[in-house]
């Protein structure tokens, strides 16, 4: 039996098939697109799968948002948002390669079974060419996977560990986002300059994968510029609770606490380590200070008043001054009436990246996507000059220090931006320790 | 040895919201032999009781200030709550800060009332069905307030701050002549259960009421044929359970910020706790409440996670497990209650 | 006829039929047409329909007969998975030896599990067996993926890397799971008029376990294995006074449903060759209770029902995002279009929860035997209720079988 991934949708679409009978499967072949649900009719689809239901659903909320923002843009309606100032200028407003742009939706739960169950009912069911979305790791990893099997495209939604394009990178998946080694590579000057260089500290680390690589990447750092590492501790990712760990920092000799928690799990550690009064202490003759490596504004927004004056890093912020930025901040603003999350953003980038790959390519053929992406430089897309690196489909860009701000305004400006870190600071080679074993294989265009 | 305390204290205020969720369930799961797994979903409706007292006097009224820009360029829209307007930004803000323990008086006739309308709506109609069906029914339901609370207050979790003169640390320490710091919010949350759970006995033990629902709990039948209506009492008890619950989530809040979904975390370990005390024993309930949150703060310590890697997260179910098998009916159960 | 008596063996062509057109049955709509969101004849959600089905039959030996509710079946399930990932890793995609491995390693996990966990009954029997696949969950979460031992590889998922031995793969079989080179991917489309039918290589595999295990199950219903593990749910105190000790008889039945889940775990990781920790939690180990439930505890083709629902909820439910609402209610004027798309939006897509809930309280109070009930009221409503009679199912698919 032959192997074919093409959708129904997509078979139909060739209008080949009229009346009963037997349709031959290798139809799509006999086109000349000899890949996994190669467009057919007027329009393409893209899949959005983000989480809706569980604790990350605000988070996959957004990212909707600014998917369908994309999508608006992409087919000319609204007022074009970034395509004015991308630097490429092959996207026209008319769909892609003239197809209007038509997307899926469905709902990760934030469980890799259940991201992967949506993302093939987007690819099998519903002729998805690209899969876009997400709010962790371990999903982006595990529907980068599926997405190289199936032979379509990947572009990583919010996904920080180092693994993502480091022991699991996939030639079929992308990451805008930054990750784990440049949080690290970005917060240690700010915090030398900050809090010195002679500090001791205290890590509670999220106990799974990307905990593991954020407390990899932040030790390795500051360690490097003279910090004292006092005691790592992996706290059960269900906890709701933290005061049992936070509790022994009390004593334990450190001055700063780092803690490597994200979403849930970040707001409840920081909440309960304001409350036990560590950020009154003076320990070593110095002030107590707090760093969170990876923050967002969804988290800052459930963390409140706390994350005032708390440092941490972001691949990008709406505060942002290039023109990229402002002209994505102006559309979702003005659609939505509120500035868009980091996660937002790097789904808009990257549905708009597709896109122009595929202009660029002259095809949806993923293997052409890749070649068109990899080693891509762009700008004006926010985050400055980009770069999407050949041997690990990462991006290469600046990366933001923000700190909890002091006296906010509103709603939305709870967190500063202290720093933008120039990309060569947290730029490292493809095989560095941090990021070995992975093997990115050939692209798979399916069928 | 000021760890150990400190541990032990930390235990303490686990074992605090374990012991009062463990005892609401016990009423309604040790007693009425309903499962309840909606019994989770009324310690977060609690939690958001306060939540929305705190919005409702956050309600605000919009100036535009043209000084300010907004993020769009737009003149900045300056927000005052109307109680501050009321009664000054003095007093205004004081009740503003005082929501949570406000919220305490507002949240009893509410979660009273959520019980009674569960009780007499749905459960009623299931105290004779298969436990299965009681999980089923009580399941839904609990999904059901989960997704209405998160339609209207979103998956983020909400602060919900406790007053300036109760936030902070206290010393501790000072009795024992030690150095030991403790968030005063804490103490607090642990001093109120212990209130709780003493006038929920005390409630039980020296009431004609109390009596009446005891005795009914040992025999409903014989209690029925002497002609007291005992299901209007079990009605009553299904409300305590549920304030109970719900104050519980009200005075959680500022510990940890309330979310849709902090019902089904706490879920699970109740009925953990619950089956550990033992069936049908509001004691064990209470006992086996602490003892778990005290071995998991024991577990979380940096000797015990190296000495036996990943013992903080199954700390709970371990002792569960050895509890169970030493211990045929958990630390205090009666015999024949929900055995078969 | 094979060992069945007729109405058996009525429900057993009734359940090959459902398996063998299900990519037919399950999309009733034309490809084009907008109803098309409803339509569930793609091979994933095929697969899961089965596999599910598969994992809730083998609850429903334990549950529905013993009365015995275990609470941590999902740790089978997930125990299962992980033994045939490890296969495709140490030998080679081929699937048999994979699902051959985790249904023995399901077993030997559950007899373990199962003969701690019967020295108790009732609730503290649930508890002891959640307080297993909980802890289960925890360890391959998160300790037993650390880098030196990496046992589950935690959060991402057990997965097949290029540098893994795989001594029997060769370059002449696909890189995915196939069964002596078919691919488990392997589709071929049906264009009949409007409509497309997928035929998928890996559904019809699972279909082919689900019916074999279903077969089984109606077996030991009928057995008088069956009926022992009947008398135990009804009152085993009074057999044990009749000096038979049951012990054996539970355990049996419990590492048979273990077997069960593995078989669905083992399936589930040779069409999509991942096996996430997640499988484990608690959440996995109720939704297995709640298909059961849902669909008739006790009645033999109640669970599969259960599981198709849910699951059909699931990944159905949670696609319709509001562009389509719009598209569906585009003929209506403006202003009622969007009313009815502010009506219907928090039931579906990101509100698929709140449906799945509100359907559970519907089920559980209407039709208190579950969806088995449900379609019987039907058949007795359509075939006229003078035909009462004939209502002598009732006695074998007791719909109150649950306690």
């Amino acid at each position: 039996m032959s192997k074919t991934t093409v959708s129904r949708r997509g078979v139909l679409k060739t209008g080949a098939v009229a009346g009963a009978g037997l349709a031959a499967p290798k139809l799509l072949l006999a086109d000349g697109h000899a890949y996994t649900n190669a467009p057919t009719g007027s329009t393409v689809t893209l899949g959005f799968n983000v989480p809706q239901t569980g604790p990350y659903a605000d988070e996959g909320n957004d990212e909707l948002l600014a998917q369908q923002l994309a999508v608006e843009h992409l087919n000319g309606e609204g007022d074009g948002g970034c395509l004015n100032t991308f630097t490429s200028k092959a996207l026209q407003g008319n769909g892609i390669l003239g197809k209007k742009v038509e997307f899926v939706t469905g709902d990760t739960q934030t469980k890799s079974d259940a991201a992967r169950a949506s993302a093939k009912s987007m690819i099998e069911k519903d002729g998805a060419v690209m899969i876009n979305g997400g709010s962790s790791s371990g999903v982006a990893v595990a529907v980068q996977g599926l997405c190289q099997e199936a032979g379509v495209i990947f572009m990583a939604g919010l996904t920080h560990a180092n693994d993502t394009t480091g022991k699991d990178r996939k030639a079929n998946g992308f990451r805008h986002f930054f990750n784990a080694y440049m949080s690290g590579a970005a917060l240690a000057p700010v915090l030398a300059a900050e809090m010195g260089t002679e500090r001791r500290a205290y890590h509670l680390t999220a106990d799974y994968n990307w905990g593991w690589t954020q407390e990899e990447s932040i030790v390795a750092s500051t360690e490097a510029m003279g910090w004292e590492t006092v005691n790592t501790v992996k706290t059960p990712l269900a906890s709701t609770d933290f005061s049992s760990y936070i509790a022994p920092v009390l004593n334990s000799g450190a001055d700063v606490l780092v803690l490597n928690h994200y979403g849930g799990n970040m707001v409840n550690s920081l909440t309960n380590a304001i409350q036990f009064g560590l950020l009154d202490k003076v320990v070593n003759n110095k002030d107590f200070k707090i760093v969170v490596p990876l923050y967002s504004e969804l988290m800052a927004a459930g963390a409140g008043e706390n994350i005032k004056g708390v440092l941490g890093s972001m691949n990008w912020n709406w505060q942002l001054q290039d023109a990229g930025t402002k002209a994505f901040v102006k559309s979702f603003g003005e659609k939505y009436g509120r500035p868009p999350s980091n996660s937002a953003q790097t789904c808009y980038a990257q549905v708009l990246l597709y896109a122009d790959a595929c202009e660029r390519a002259g095809t949806f053929n993923p293997c052409g996507v890749v070649e068109a992406l990899e080693g891509y430089e762009f700008d004006g897309l926010g985050n400055g000059k980009t770069l999407y690196r050949a041997d690990d489909h990462q991006c290469f860009k600046d990366v933001l220090v923000v700190r909890g701000a002091q006296n906010p305004t509103n709603a939305y400006d709870t967190l500063e931006i202290v720093e933008v870190t120039p990309v060569e600071q947290v730029t490292y080679t493809p095989d560095h320790p941090m990021f070995a074993g992975g093997d990115l294989g050939t692209c798979n265009p399916g069928a | 040895m000021d760890a150990i305390l400190l541990q032990t204290l930390n235990g303490l205020d686990k074992g605090s919201a374990y012991a009062l969720i463990a005892l609401g369930l016990t009423l309604i799961f040790g007693t009425l032999g309903v499962v309840n797994f909606a019994h989770g979903a009324l310690f977060m409706i609690g939690a958001f009781c306060a939540v929305t007292l705190q919005r409702v006097l956050s309600l605000s009224y919009e100036t535009i200030d043209e000084t300010q820009k907004d993020f769009l360029g737009n003149p900045l829209k300056v927000k005052t709550p109307y109680v501050e307007s009321w009664f000054g930004p003095d007093v205004g803000g004081a009740i503003i800060e005082w929501s949570v323990p406000l919220a305490l008086l507002f949240a009893i006739p509410i979660m009273i009332g959520v019980g009674f309308a569960m009780e007499r709506g749905l459960i009623k109609h299931f105290y004779k069905r298969p436990h299965a069906d009681q999980i089923l029914v009580t399941f839904g339901l609990a999904i059901v307030l989960q997704e209405v609370v998160k339609y209207f207050f979103g998956a983020n979790p909400i602060q919900t701050p406790p007053p300036d003169a109760l936030n902070g640390v206290a010393n501790v320490g000072i009795i024992f002549g030690m150095d030991i710091v403790y968030p005063v919010w804490r103490l607090v949350y642990f001093l109120f259960s212990l209130l709780i759970i003493g006038a929920v006995f005390a409630f039980l033990q020296f009431t004609t009421f109390g009596m009446v629902v005891r005795a009914g709990m040992a025999d409903r039948e014989t209690v029925g044929l002497l002609g007291i209506n005992i299901d209007r009492r079990f009605t009553i008890m299904f409300g305590i359970a549920a304030a109970v619950a719900g104050l519980a989530g009200v005075m959680y809040g500022p510990i940890n910020a309330p979310n849709y979904h902090m019902g089904m975390d706490f879920l699970v370990l109740s009925f953990v706790v619950v089956v550990v005390g033992g069936m049908g024993s509001l004691p064990g309930a209470v006992l086996a409440g602490f003892l778990l949150g005290i071995l998991e703060s024991y577990a979380s310590t940096t000797w015990a996670t190296t000495t036996i890697p990943g013992i903080n997260q199954i700390i709970i179910y371990l002792v569960a497990i050895v509890v169970l098998l030493t211990r045929p009916r958990g630390l205090m159960g009666r015999k024949g209650v929900m055995e078969d | 006829m094979l060992g069945l008596n007729s109405k058996d063996f009525r429900l057993f062509l009734v359940v090959i039929g459902l398996t063998l057109f299900a990519p037919v049955l399950l999309n009733p709509f034309p490809t084009e047409s907008g109803l098309a969101q409803f339509n569930a004849g793609y091979p994933d959600l095929m697969q899961r329909f089965v596999i599910f089905g598969i994992f809730a039959i083998g609850f429903n030996i334990l549950f529905g007969l013993t009365g015995y509710l275990s609470f941590g079946h999902a740790a089978f399930l997930g125990v299962g998975s992980y033994a045939a990932v490890w296969m495709f890793k140490l030998l080679s995609y081929n699937v048999l030896p994979a699902i051959a491995l985790s249904v023995i390693v399901a077993a030997i996990f559950s007899l373990a599990i199962g003969f701690v966990s019967l020295r108790r009954s009732g609730i503290y029997f649930s508890i002891l067996t959640l307080a297993f696949a909980q802890m289960s969950f925890a360890l391959a979460y998160s300790v037993l993926s650390n880098p030196k031992f990496n046992l589950t590889n935690g959060e991402t998922g057990l997965q097949v890397y290029n540098d893994d031995p795989q001594i029997f793969h060769s370059d002449r079989l696909p890189d995915l799971p196939h069964l002596f080179g078919l691919s488990m991917r392997a589709s071929t489309d049906i264009a009949l008029g409007p409509w497309t039918f997928t035929l998928n290589a890996g559904y019809y595999l699972s279909a082919v376990f689900m019916v074999a295990a279903f077969y089984i199950a109606i077996r030991l219903f009928r057995s008088p294995f069956g009926m022992m593990l009947r008398a135990i749910k009804t009152n085993q105190t009074r057999l044990n006074y009749t000096g038979l000790n049951s012990r054996p008889y539970t355990l049996a039945a419990f590492v048979i449903s273990g077997a069960y889940a593995g078989l669905a775990g083992g399936l589930l990781a040779a069409m999509d060759p991942l096996a996430g920790a997640e499988r484990m939690q608690w959440t996995a180990s109720g939704e297995v209770v709640l298909m059961t439930i849902l669909g008739g505890a006790g009645t033999l083709i109640g669970p599969i029902l259960g599981s198709g629902l849910i699951k059909y909820f699931e990944n159905i439910f949670s696609k319709i995002n509001d562009d389509v609402l719009h598209s569906w209610f585009a003929f209506m004027p403006d202003g009622l279009e969007d009313a009815m798309v502010f009506i219907v939006h928090p039931f579906v897509g990101k509100g698929w929860h709140l449906t799945l809930g509100i359907v559970f309280m519907l089920v559980v109070i209407f039709l208190p035997g579950g969806l088995v009930e449900g379609g019987q009221r039907l058949w007795r409503w359509i075939t006229g209720a003078n035909r009462k009679k004939s209502d002598d199912q009732d006695t074998k698919h007791a719909p109150h079988a649950a306690e």
